[in-house]
């Protein structure tokens, strides 16, 4: 069952093929069976989605179900769930239990879906390997001594080794789509305000974006259909029509101009990948559609920009946790400054510890004007450049990141090396715009993702397009040989 | 050397929004602690403000109070610093994007002067919770109250136009006036509904150059406020007489204890951090929104006292009085018209009443005699049904709870009497009984005798129990005895 697609699975389960019961209890064993070695899951809600399964099975019965109806899922531990332990991957957040959900969570309980757990992931979403972690690092199903990048790691380690058949994920800087390329599945960042930040913890939050996280194209856009909403608790919510994301799937792609940045294929690209995504421009080229090259002048300033901007922000964002109200509380303090110093120093983890004096230091005093003012000028460039682009092109292709995975530790002591991971990824969140990674080869044993951009709210087309891609290509239908064996099962 | 002093005041106002800034929760004063904060208020991870429409209104109102220019597109932004009252460790609040731009006010000074006092912007932010430091907690143990938390505010900033205690007392006292006549604040004060932070430097009188400031926070009345610009300002004085300088810091004064003291200098000032905050978008006023609030914008001080004069024939001081507190004029307009005798129904609100409740240290609005019942009362005083002193008897009633004033004259039998029939037999009865007051009267001198009439005044009320109308009888006295002499 677990090889199954969710569109496959909600036919079966419509169909009475098996019931969401059964499905859920298989999903909770291959959890209980295989996670111990990935450490994609972080929290368990085995009893809860019994229930939930059992309530699917009833509305399925009665008919009209909506299409993720008893599909169950993973939550990354970032999206607050009512009465369930979350983290965000930290230890200031371990004893946390939220009396809310994020809307997110609300969507899928709606439509549904059964909840089977929560995912790992980097600390409050920083890191690009999943190694800052409270929880530990999650492994890479393609190859165990490997991170699966990050920070949504546990959501695509999970989906890889078939634990869920999809997660939701969410993506700063291609927290999404860097774990998707790295685990060989489909991940999906929504155009900025697609889908609500309600009840998803923040780290920035003018470039964090919830999105799904699948196997397929078609299951992720079963997803978003499910995720993206309107939402007047968050005033950055864009108040929009949801369309239907299933059902420009099969539009041939016929004439469709993708734009290939020369500044995508520079110096840092590792051959394997650049071959693999040059094959699978081709694929699509021989579908009918056409290769425009393109330029993004100011890409080289994304990320620094981007450790600019973002830091800032969470250097605000993460001032709450101060063990005041909630969370971690250092033992004994001496007074309020002993308080504070200790229980950040303490609950949080060192990229963590990083970022919020990166922030600091950009927003201070005299220091401003020189980075977080000049970062909000680069994002503006950033965003000019992919204006030009797509006046002349329908979506925009490249590698999602420099090379397939890495071995654990390998950019430990260089956090620079770790940032230039996101060299790809990040100017669409500085610009806000929908980005996806696609699995389109294999290096080293190892899979790489084709990274599609769309214009605002293309996400439609986007999905269209990596379907039609699926169709014709089996990158996305690779199994990682560690979980061989538990496909037989 | 004379000196002249330099004045600038921050002024902090609660509106009168129903809910909080950034959420649904409620702004009511006086709950128990932590039960009006929500998770918003909390600052719980994963929560996201909504900017309250109506706190927006209402700062654009003000804006329009003051002739200010109005920014139509504002932002917010983010003021980091560290608190237990401050849950997100970040006030939202904003800097160089301000909803309302430079205005006016002008304030009227004792001697009959008034002065402009320029406004250079007033901006949106939210109000941080409270530490109790004392009351219910073990020794050295801080409780955190959150239910003040997130209370939409605005701050009015001044230009540093005011050069004295007096005039910023005006200043002071005029803005509570147009904040609560146009409805956005209820102008508790002892709830901490306007809080003042007072700017002050010294310069030798006639220098262009301004002395250091410094900053006094936290005010919440007025007496508070002249006493502490008082002593800062002699304390600024002396400073410099002595061949000492003033230092920029910011500084607290007790009311209490009457001790003002440092809080902490320039050097130990935050670093703020402001940066724009990115889960607000920038705010929007139309030009529809502003002119459907100019056109419904209630009555401003100035104008309503300038009516008060035209259409009730009051002094300017008494339409000052009046007309400058919205709740009292409200107050006296009920009263007055029940009462049908303006001038007496103004006497009254700002004599008997205005006093009673300063003594007990009440506002208008939680009045025990409401503005009928005085209306009533007047009413009778009017129509001579009864005297002033058997008024303040019904005032007394009133205020006890007893009823209406009708209900309490019945009730004690205050009936006036001013049938001249009755009044004239009981003088003639009175002056029979006091043959030796009468021949003095006589015996003295026609210049002094008006002294003398006060005692037969006297024995006349006790004749009539109090109930003999006094302008009457003092009438018929004079006739009589004239008739005498």
């Amino acid at each position: 069952m677990h090889n199954l697609t969710i569109a496959q699975l909600a036919k079966g389960l419509q169909s009475k093929d098996f019931s969401s019961v059964e499905l859920t209890q298989h999903f909770l064993a291959r959890i209980a069976e295989l996670n111990p070695a990935y450490n994609a899951v972080i929290t368990v809600t085995a009893e809860q989605a019994l229930k939930a399964a059992a309530a699917a099975d009833k509305r399925l019965a009665a008919g009209n179900a909506p299409a993720l109806c008893g599909i169950p899922i993973l939550h990354k531990d970032i999206f607050c769930t009512n009465g369930v332990r979350t983290s965000c991957g930290s230890k200031m957040l371990d004893n946390f239990i939220p009396p809310y959900s994020a809307t997110v969570v609300e969507n899928f309980e709606q439509a549904g879906a059964v909840v089977l757990g929560k995912t790992n992931m980097d600390e409050f979403a920083m890191g690009s390997s999943n190694e800052t972690s409270f929880y530990g690092p999650v492994k890479n199903p393609w190859a165990i001594d490997c991170v699966p990048g990050g920070s949504s790691g546990g959501s695509a380690a999970a989906v890889a080794a078939r634990l869920a058949p999809g997660a939701t994920a969410t993506d700063t800087g291609g927290s999404i789509r860097q774990p998707a390329a790295l685990c060989g599945i489909t991940g999906l960042k929504p155009t900025y305000g697609r889908v609500s930040r309600w009840g998803m913890i923040a780290f920035a939050s003018s470039l964090d974006q919830g999105g799904p996280m699948a196997r397929t194209a078609e299951d992720c856009a079963l997803l978003l259909n499910c995720m993206a909403s309107y939402d007047d608790k968050d005033s950055t919510c864009i108040d929009r029509d949801v369309p239907d994301y299933s059902a420009d799937l099969n539009n041939s792609i016929k004439g469709l101009k993708i734009g290939v940045p020369k500044e995508y294929f520079s110096d840092g690209l590792h051959a394997g990948t650049e071959d693999a995504v040059r094959s699978a421009l081709a694929e699509l080229e021989a579908q009918g559609a056409e290769l425009v090259e393109i330029s993004l002048p100011n890409s080289a300033l994304s990320v620094p920009a981007y450790y600019v901007i973002a830091p800032a922000e969470a250097s605000a964002n993460l001032s709450r946790f101060d063990g005041v109200k909630y969370g971690y509380r250092c033992e004994d303090p001496k007074d309020l400054n002993d308080l504070y110093t200790r229980t950040r120093a303490e609950g949080f983890g060192e990229e963590v510890q990083r970022r919020i004096l990166i922030g600091t230091y950009c927003l201070s005093a005299g220091y401003y004007d020189a980075y977080y003012g000049k970062a909000q000028q680069v994002r503006q460039l950033i965003q000019q450049d992919f204006e030009k682009a797509f006046a002349q092109v329908d979506v925009i292709m490249g590698p999602t990141c420099p090379s397939p995975a890495f071995k654990f530790g390998s950019k430990g002591d260089d956090p620079v090396a770790m940032y230039l991971e996101d060299i790809y990824t990040i100017a669409t969140n500085l610009a806000g715009l929908p980005g996806m990674s696609v699995p389109c080869g294999m290096v080293e044993s190892k899979p790489v993702g084709l990274q599609i951009i769309g214009n605002y709210f293309d996400e439609a087309r986007m999905l269209n397009v990596a379907h039609q891609y699926q169709q014709a290509t089996d990158w996305h239908d690779q199994m990682p040989e560690s979980i061989q064996q538990g496909a037989e099962s | 050397m004379s000196w002249e002093t330099v004045i600038g005041l921050e002024v902090h106002v609660q509106l009168a929004t129903k809910t909080k800034i950034f959420s649904g929760a409620s702004t009511a004063f006086g709950a128990e602690p932590n039960t009006q904060a929500c998770a918003i208020d909390l600052a719980m991870p994963g929560t996201l403000p909504v900017l309250n429409k109506q706190a927006v209104h209402y700062a654009v109102m003000f804006g329009l109070a003051i002739d200010a220019e109005i920014g139509q597109e504002s932002a917010f932004e983010r003021k980091n610093y560290f608190y237990p009252d401050l849950p997100k460790g970040y006030q939202t609040t904003q800097l160089e994007k301000p909803i309302v731009g430079r205005g006016n006010v002008e304030i009227q000074l004792a001697d009959g002067r008034s002065k402009n006092i320029r406004i250079h912007h007033a901006h949106l932010e939210e109000d941080a919770g409270k530490s109790l430091h004392e009351g219910n907690f073990r020794h050295g143990v801080t409780g955190i109250d959150l239910n003040r938390a997130g209370t939409p505010l605005i701050e009015i900033v001044s230009e540093p136009d005011m050069s004295s205690a007096e005039e910023a007392i005006a200043f002071a006292k005029k803005l509570h006036s147009i904040v609560t006549s146009i409805g956005i604040c209820d102008g508790e004060m002892s709830q901490g509904s306007m809080r003042f932070d007072v700017n002050v430097s010294v310069r030798p009188t006639g220098a262009t150059e301004l002395g250091t400031r410094t900053e006094t926070k936290n005010l919440n009345s007025f007496k508070f406020m002249e006493e502490a610009i008082a002593k800062e300002v002699e304390r600024q004085i002396d400073l410099i007489e002595d061949g000492g300088s003033v230092i920029q810091e910011t500084r607290l004064y007790n009311g209490d204890t009457k001790v003002a003291r440092s809080m902490r200098s320039k050097e130990e000032a935050n670093d703020y951090r402001y940066f724009p905050c990115p889960d607000l978008l920038p705010v929007i006023v139309s030009d529809e929104t502003i002119e459907e609030l100019r056109r419904n914008l209630p009555e401003l001080p100035d104008a309503r006292q300038a009516r008060f004069v035209e259409q009730y024939g009051l002094s300017d001081y008494d339409a000052g009085v009046l007309g400058g507190d919205a709740a009292m004029a409200a107050y006296f307009e009920i009263a007055s018209e029940k009462s049908g005798n303006a001038k007496l129904a103004a006497n009254w609100t700002m004599g008997e009443l205005a006093a009673r409740l300063n003594n007990q240290d009440l506002s208008i609005n939680k009045s025990p005699v409401n503005a009928e019942q005085l209306g009533g009362l007047v009413a009778r005083i009017a129509d001579n049904s009864i005297s002033g002193k058997m008024a303040k008897e019904v005032f007394e009633g009133m205020w006890a709870g007893e009823g209406s004033a009708d209900e309490i004259i019945e009730a004690r039998g205050l009936v006036q009497v001013s049938d001249s029939g009755a009044l004239e037999q009981m003088v003639t009865d009175v002056l029979a009984a006091n043959q030796t007051m009468v021949d003095d009267y006589i015996n003295t001198e026609e210049a002094k005798r008006k002294k003398k009439l006060g005692g037969f005044m006297g024995k006349i009320m006790q004749a009539s129990k109090g109930q003999a109308n006094p302008q009457q009888v003092n009438k018929i006295l004079a006739q009589k005895l004239n008739e005498l002499v």
